[in-house]
Parts: C-alpha cells; structure tokens; sequence
C-alpha cells in the first residue's frame, strides 16, 4: 500500500498533538498542539488522497539515478520563504519607522522580528542549503542519496519545524535566545530531524564512488555537524511542564550570554558562511565552466575557517559583564578570521579567470560574483567591527543590522538566487529558464536594493552612536535616547525601501521560476554576446 | 602528474587531476599576499594577547603588559569626568538657586548639567522638549500651578506632588463635586469656567448662574478671579491653559471626578545638586518668575 506507513504515523502524530493539546499545561500549549494537529492531519489527508490500495510490492528502486524528489520541492520551498521571510522584513522594517503598524498581540514588532529572522535565516536559507547540499553530494560523489525515503522525511519534517517555529512566535511563544527563539519540544524534534540530514548527506558521502571528497561537501558537513552541536548545547533546558511550553536555561548569566553568542555567531559562521561556501563551491565552476582557482588555497581556508571561527564569538559581548580576557580572545580571533573568510571570497572570484566577459553576458553568474564581492565585504566589515574601539561605536546601533544584511541579501541572498537559476531548468528538464533577462532586472533590483539598505544603516549606525556618545563642553550628554530614536526615522524609511527593492527581485525569481518549471519561454531578445554561450540542459 | 591531460589550456597551469561532476581544481599556489596577511594577522593577534588580558591560566587570567582593564578604564573616565566638574558641584552644593542664578558661570553649568539629567529623568512625562502633554504639565510657559520661581521650582522637583514617600510633598486635594453639586450645577460652573478663557459656552445663559455656584465652591481655592492659588496648587483657570484637555465637557468632568497627577520626589534620588541644577535648567526654558 502506497503511503501506508506515512499515513498512519501522521494519524498517529496527530491523535497524540489532540492529547497534548487535550491536558496541555498551559493555554498556548494547548493552541500550539492545535497548530500541530492540523498541520499533521493535513499532511494524512492528502497522503490518503494520493495513497493507492495496491498490496503489491513496488518495483525496485533505480539506485543509478540520481534523488531529485525532495530537492525539487526544496528549490520550491526556498523560493516561498524567501518571499514570506522578505515580506516581514519589509513589514518589521516599516513598523520601526511608523509605530502605529505594531498591530497587538500577534503581528507586533516583538513578536515579528524574530519570524523575520527565522523565516530568512532557517526557512528560506536552511531550505535552500538542504536543497543544494543534497543536490551537489550526489552529483559529486556519483551516488544516489543515502537512506532512500529518509532525504523526504527531512524535507517535510525540516518545513514542519518552519511552521511550528512561526507559528510559535505569533502566538507568543519563545525562549528569548536570539536566533534560538523555539521552545524545547520545537527544538527536540529539529534535532531529530537534523540528525537524519546528517545520516542522508554523511551516508552518501560514505558510499561515494569518487576516490576524494569535494570541497563542497567539506563545508557542508561541517556546517551540519557544527550547527547540530550548536542547537544542541545552545537549547540546553529543563521543561516546566512536559505539556506546557515554558522552559529554563541549563546556563545562567554571562555564562548564558556567552552561549548564547558562541551560538550566534557560529550560526552565522557555519550556517550562514560555511554551508554558502559549499553552494558556491559547486554552482560557480558549474556555471563558468572554469575549475576552481586553487586546491591549496581551498584546504588552507577550510580548516582555518573551522578551526577559528568557533572562538569569535565573544565579540559580540564586547563592554559587558564578560571578562576582559574573553573579550581580547574574542576580538584576535576575529581578526584572524579576516584572511581565511577571504581565502573563498579569492577562490570564487579567480575561479572565473579566463572567463570574466560572462559577467557581462551571464545575468547568473552577474549574481554570483556579486554575491562573492558582498561575502568579501562583509568578512572585512565583521572583523572591523570586533576591534574592542570600533566596537564602542558601533554595538547595538543600526550599523550591526546594516552589516548583517550586506551579508545576508548580498552573499547568502544573490548566491542562493544564482543557485536556484542555475538548478530549476535542470530539475524539470526545461531547455532554458523562462526569461533570462528578468534574472537581470532581478540583478539590478536586487543589488540596488542591498546598496540602499545597507548604505542608509550604516549612516544611521554611526551618527547613532556619535549622538550616544556626544558630550558637550561641561561634559554633559547632548542627546536623550528618545531623540536618537527620532533621528532615525528617514534612515528606516530609506531602509524599508531598500528592501522592497529586495523583495520586488524575489517576486520577480518567484514568477520566472513558476514559469520555467510550468514550461514556458518568454519569447525576448537574447542578452548581446550570449546567445551562444546558452548551455544545453544536461 | 605532469601529464599533457592535466594541464588546463586556458590558464595553463596544472590541476590536481581530480574531477568531480566536470569540476576540476587547478594547482595554483596560494596567494602570496593572502598567506602574508594572514600571518601577519596571526602574529599582530598573539602581540595583542601579550599586552591585553588574554589566556586562562589555572586559577587566574594574564593580565596583559598594558595592565588594560575595561572597568577601571570606565572608572578613570568617570573619575577623571567628575575631577573636571569638582569646583562646580562644590558651588552649587553651597549656593542656594537664587545665587546659582546670579552667577553666570555657574547657572550655564547647572543649565548643562539639568538640560542631561532631564533627558534621563524627565522626558518621559514632559516630553524631550518638555512640552508636557495630556496630565502632565508644559514647562515652557509661564503657567505654574506651585510657583515660577527657581526656588519654587526647586522645591517642587526636590518633594514632588502629591508624593507619598515625602513629608514635605506639595499636596492639596480638589474635592469631587460630582456629590456634592447637582448636574446642573455642574454644567452651569463649567460654562462659567469655560466663559473665562474667552471660551464660547455652547449655552450663554449658564455662565451667570455658574459664576454664583463659582463663588460658593470654587472661589476658595482658584480666588475670586479664579487666577489660581500657587500656595495650594490651584491653576488659574483664566488663561486657556488646561491641564487635562479644554472644552465645557472636559471642565465638567474635572468638577465631578477629579485627577490628581502625582511627581516623585526626586531630592533622595537624584541627590540635591542635581535637584538645583534641574531647577535652573527648568527656569531657563523661557517661563521661569
């Protein structure tokens, strides 16, 4: 029977969620189960309406082609969360400009931020790393995803994760850990989740028929197994109840903060630095055509990108109740990280020598040196910021978030968007994407708009913390903080334009990526010198 | 390894020989200039921990040959901070608001240091122009419920109003005439009130018998021109200043239930030169007596 087993762990799931929303310890408890309910129902139901009565065993799986399924559906996940996950940000970005949008209890600020930095981070980002890992770790190792039907419970066991994430903050459920925010019985059933991504990408690798591993998959698995680790110690919590939603830290005070941040940043360094260097790793020699730069300069920048980014973390405590020595070891290890983040910024960028007139007749691989030349920025800009004296000026203004989203829309945004031009003809077999100039527009929306962010957050972060720290003759304050807020209002306007800018790009792919996997060609002119170049589907 | 087949004929230079899905890797050096950076980053790192707090020996940290540490760094800033203002805080403690003000040296100072301290203390009441709103008073004008002048000013920051953790707060307490008065009587007296401030009453034959009820219940307190009494708090209803919105119905809910704001005292809190210095910057806004 097709489906069998799947429906009936979902009926299974489900009954369960009804009981625990049944004798649920606390009301929201109650309401999240509900969410669960019928998340797991919906999935039974059309599992059922899809399930054949068929006793006989199916056929034997071909194991000489490649598993697209899951990676299918992932490409699309990742393009609607980046939609959602944009459309809060412009939405958190205007309700910093204009208060009134804070719309009580569920859509205020509070509460939306943190489905604005899921969404993008762990949604659209955590989808489009699943989708590509397991799309370049088959090809590379020429080998058919380990653990068959398990690569499927991952991709909808990873977008169950997504929405009880979401679905929790706007009912107003959280732990208050930055980047962390899902209770513990969320974050237990994303380390199971996690731990079977593990075994499909790790299995295949194990079962490779290529003598050597390839790069890509080197910083792949190391951003799964760093960020399992992360989630784990990070989560670390003694639930109140075991049907209610509260729960209390494992670490308290800076202890707590440290873990918090050692977390955070290393979110950012293996999800967000390693888990991308894998994408590009892949999608930009495969879309050049060109081999990659240098071996050497790939092994040397791997493992010290591994090895010390792990201790970065503390600059993000710089002046706070974290020692002084914690602080400097923070700070020299930032500085540290500057050449090895650089080391793929190098590798990416050279890859392409002897093929650089692409960057003018290839919209794609346009997006993708962009995406490098933002990744470069930012891995300056990061350890800029951590110097202890730069740090007095620029912590907890507009300037971090200014720095967050150079990274974050150009590197992990306009790489992701490479990769998904690159993969959705050949996923469905279409000869071309549907419109190769709208991969333009979407270029040129999307870099205008990262430029405009990020340049208005940088002026309001510095004149933020030049109004903090201005004193007068007597040495006295000049400001109150109420009027650096007031100050701010133009630079969060142009920032909210910024990101429509994004977004409008991203409806944009949405719509291109639609078509191309309906079938369609938008009849245009080819850009100029590249109508030959057009690569075959493979 | 030097075989013709590894060779890459655009650059020309060697590959590992490896491929992977049709990618190849060439066997270029690394960068000169990235390896040099990044050991010049590692040494200037270890330099740093030399002299700043860095390693965790056994029971304690290094210290670090500068000595660096960012509390007492902050703790000389503040010290150094508080030295540069030593002679003025001695004069203000000395001096009572009046001879603050008749020094010039001394009231710009007080004025700076107010001017901070109100940003910090003040503003989420009055407002950051101190401009007041709904229930809380404008400190810009020249309408003062408990007295314009420095010293009256200083005495209200110093005891509060209406503050029950001080003994020598302002109090008064406007008695709700909503059981005291018939409704009419009510109407009446706020159309008198109204009539005042050259308001337009909605009903022009109230104002009369209104200004007799005036006079046997209100006169007491806001005087018999109702220009307010500073000595007990009583506002002076005749200048279309209002304190909890203007108009006949907002006065006549005023006579029924009053409001009483309440202000802390802020002399324990703050300390009595800050006090002082708040008087002064207060007075200096442009409504001081």
């Amino acid at each position: 029977m097709k489906f069998g087993t799947e429906i009936i762990l979902l009926s299974l799931g489900a009954f369960l969620a009804m009981l625990g929303a049944a004798f649920a310890h606390d009301d929201l408890f109650a309401s999240h189960m509900w969410v669960l309910v019928f998340a797991l129902a919906a999935g039974a139901i059309v599992l059922l309406r899809n399930t054949s009565f068929d006793m006989r065993p199916a056929g034997p799986v071909d194991n000489s082609v490649y598993m697209e399924g899951p990676i299918r559906y992932g490409v699309i996940a990742t393009v609607f969360w980046a939609v959602v996950g944009l459309l809060v940000g412009v939405v958190v970005a205007a309700q910093l400009a204009f208060p009134d949008l804070n719309i009580e209890p569920w859509f205020n600020f509070g509460r939306m931020r943190p489905l604005h930095t899921s969404a993008v981070i762990f949604a659209f980002g955590g989808n489009a790393l699943i989708a590509t890992s397991m799309y370049v770790v088959q090809r590379t190792s020429r080998v058919r995803l380990f653990g068959g039907n398990l690569a499927w419970y991952v991709f909808w066991g990873y977008q169950l994760f997504i929405v009880m994430a979401a679905t929790g903050y706007l009912l107003g459920i959280t732990q208050s850990r930055e980047y962390a925010e899902p209770e513990w019985y969320v974050d237990i059933f994303l380390t199971v989740v996690w731990v079977a991504y593990l075994i499909v990408f790790f299995g295949t690798i194990l079962t490779r028929k290529e003598p050597h591993i390839y790069v890509a998959n080197w910083f792949f698995l190391s951003f799964i197994v760093t960020i399992a680790m992360l989630h784990v110690v990070n989560n670390l919590a003694v639930p109140v109840s075991f049907l209610g939603t509260k729960s209390y830290s494992a670490f308290a005070g800076v202890q707590d903060a440290l873990t918090q941040w050692w977390y955070g940043h290393n979110a950012v360094g293996f999800f967000l630095t390693a888990g991308f260097l894998g994408m590009m790793y892949y999608f930009i020699p495969k879309q050049a055509n060109r081999p990659i730069y240098s071996y050497r300069l790939s092994i040397i920048h791997f493992w010290s990108l591994i090895f010390l980014y792990i201790w970065a973390g503390p600059h993000h405590l710089h002046f706070t109740a974290l020692p002084d020595w914690a602080q400097t070891l923070g700070m020299v290890f930032s500085i540290m990280l500057w050449m090895p983040s650089w080391g793929g910024m190098i590798n990416g960028l050279m890859t392409l020598s002897g093929a650089w007139d692409k960057i003018r007749t290839d919209p794609i691989i346009r997006m993708m040196v962009m995406a490098v030349a933002f990744y470069g920025m930012a891995t300056f800009e990061g350890p800029v910021m951590s110097i202890r004296s730069v740090n007095a000026l620029s912590h907890y203004t507009d300037w971090t978030i200014g720095h967050v989203h150079s990274g974050a829309l150009g590197w992990n945004g306009l790489i992701t968007f490479g990769a998904i031009y690159f993969l959705v003809p050949k996923l469905w077999g279409r000869e071309r994407l549907y419109s190769i100039r709208m991969v333009s527009w979407h270029f040129w929306l999307a870099t205008l708009g990262i430029v405009v962010y990020a340049a208005s957050m940088w002026v309001a972060g510095i004149q933020q913390g030049l109004m903090w720290r201005e004193y007068n003759e007597q040495g006295f304050l000049v400001y109150s903080f109420a009027e650096t807020v007031a100050a701010m209002f133009p630079y969060y306007v142009a920032r909210m334009f910024g990101g429509l800018l994004f977004l409008a790009g991203a409806l944009l792919m949405a719509w291109n990526v639609t078509m191309t996997i309906l079938g369609h060609q938008r009849e245009e002119e080819p850009i100029p010198g590249s109508a030959p170049q057009l690569q075959p589907a493979e | 390894m030097s075989d013709e087949k590894n060779v890459d004929e655009l650059s020309g230079v060697q590959t590992t020989g490896h491929e992977w899905d049709g990618i190849k890797e060439l066997d270029n050096p690394m960068p000169r200039w990235w390896l040099l950076t990044f050991y010049a980053t590692i040494i200037w790192a270890i330099g740093f921990t030399v002299f700043y707090p860095a390693w965790p020996m056994i029971n304690s940290t290094t210290s670090g040959i500068l000595g660096y540490s960012s509390r007492s760094n902050v703790r000389g800033q503040l010290d150094a901070a508080e030295a540069a203002r030593g002679d003025y805080v001695t004069a203000i403690a000395d001096k009572n608001v009046e001879e603050i003000l008749a020094d010039d040296s001394l009231r710009d100072f007080a004025i700076a240091s107010g001017s901070a301290a109100f940003k910090v203390n003040c503003v989420q009441c009055h407002g950051s122009g101190a401009e007041g709103s709904a229930g809380y008073p404008n400190l810009n004008d020249d309408d003062w419920m408990w007295g314009g002048s420095a010293e009256q000013i200083y005495a209200t920051i110093g005891h509060g109003i209406r503050f029950a953790g001080d003994d020598d707060t302002h109090l008064s307490e406007m008695p709700a005439y909503g059981e005291i008065l018939e409704p009419g009587q009510i109407r009446e007296v706020a159309a008198y009130v109204y009539s005042l401030s050259g308001g337009k009453p909605s009903d022009l034959s109230l104002v009369e018998p209104g200004a007799q009820v005036f006079a046997d219940n209100c006169a007491a307190c806001h005087g018999e021109k109702a220009v307010g009494n500073k000595d007990l708090g009583a506002p002076n209803l005749t200048d279309a200043i209002w304190l909890y919105g203007s108009g006949e119905a907002a006065i006549a809910q005023q006579v029924r239930h009053p409001r009483h704001g309440v202000m802390p005292a802020w002399s324990e809190r703050l300390g009595d030169v800050k006090v002082k210095e708040l008087a002064v910057y207060v007075h200096s806004l442009g409504g001081g007596e």
